[in-house]
């Protein structure tokens, strides 16, 4: 039975990503015009991917003419970390949910759509569907504007826009530290930890510092304050 | 090489990495230490890539502190996501209205 009010919800929440996904994407489609895509191969790439550090770093190997190995190898490393969100989601998708829903839901795991969607139990794919159906056009007609006109786009506007993914990322995550003490701590503390990373390993790319530390800190956060039964759903 | 070749295999990658877990991990884990990492782990992700990158996603970084002190301040008080990204997104743009912020 396919889920209206699950889609609904998911639509409300894709909102913001829309709106993020769109600036962001808009800087995408600058970079790949500038980079020698045609806007119709930046948004075909927009379209079939919907990942942004991924298509970024894309945009080098296509330049630097790399091979397909290298393409591979790229992306495999960079996107790594939805392997590990894929893992979570898989946990909270209400059972029992068919192959088709989880075939639908796997091609929207991106970040943002992730954050959302890992705070739901139990996780409908119809809700995750919600949010994709907002954010692929967001991040699609942001590449288009950014490739056939970014230029005439004031940049304040630009600018203010790009933190709206942020905030999202606040408001999925902060609500719960009020009644959780480990998460209070927690929290902070990978900031912390994320910024004293960056800072002694300015080499290593964002797609990997996500994947040692969410490895590494929630491995911590696991050990030192494991969840109690029926605890995780709280 | 045909830029569309490297667009596909991209995007056959990345299918793959989201799609694997999803569909071949049936059941719920039983492992207490599985499940208390995989609950923490969206906080720490979420946090990782909130911080510091968002310092250096505006026009200065006095609009990016404005910005997350904003969305802090709102996330503690609502749960709307569209009202926390709307106000901190027109935080941003006010301060960097400011003469001397960018």
């Amino acid at each position: 039975m396919f889920s209206l009010s699950e889609l609904k919800r998911g639509m409300h929440n894709g909102v913001p990503i829309l709106l993020g996904y769109f600036s962001v994407s808009i800087a995408f489609g600058i970079q790949a015009a500038k980079n020698g895509l045609s806007p119709v191969a930046a948004m075909v790439m927009s379209l079939t991917n919907l990942t942004s550090a991924g298509q970024f770093a894309a945009l080098d190997v296509i330049k630097s003419a790399g091979s397909l190995i290298e393409m591979a190898l790229t992306t495999l490393l960079i996107n790594l970390r939805y392997l590990l969100m894929s893992s979570a989601l898989s946990q909270k998708l209400c059972q029992p949910t068919g192959l088709s829903g989880r075939l639908i839901a796997s091609f929207g795991v991106t970040d943002e759509i992730f954050g959302i969607s890992v705070m739901q139990s139990p996780l409908h794919w119809e809700y995750t569907l919600g949010a994709m159906l907002l954010a692929i056009p967001g991040w699609v007609g942001g590449t288009a504007v950014g490739a056939f006109m970014g230029a005439l786009l004031p940049d304040a506007v630009r600018r203010a826009l790009g933190v709206a993914l942020y905030a999202m990322f606040m408001g999925v995550v902060l609500p719960p530290c009020k009644k959780d003490t480990a998460l209070r701590i927690l929290v902070p503390a990978s900031m912390l930890v994320s910024w004293l990373f960056t800072a002694l390993f300015p080499g290593i790319s964002s797609g990997f510092r996500i994947i040692i530390l969410a490895v590494l800190l929630s491995g911590a956060a696991a050990a030192l304050a494991p969840v109690r039964e029926g605890g995780a759903d709280a | 090489m045909n830029v569309y070749a490297y667009i596909l295999v991209m995007a056959l990658v990345t299918y793959l990495i989201r799609m694997l877990p999803l569909t071949l991990i049936r059941r719920q884990f039983q492992s207490p230490f599985l499940k208390s990492f995989l609950h923490y782990m969206p906080y720490v992700t979420l946090s990782v890539m909130t911080f510091p990158a968002i310092l250096s996603e505006t026009g200065s970084t006095v609009s990016a502190v404005v910005g997350f002190a904003v969305m802090i301040g709102l996330s503690m008080k609502t749960k709307s996501l569209i009202l926390v990204a709307a106000c901190a997104c027109l935080a941003v743009f006010l301060t960097e209205l400011i003469p001397g912020v960018v």
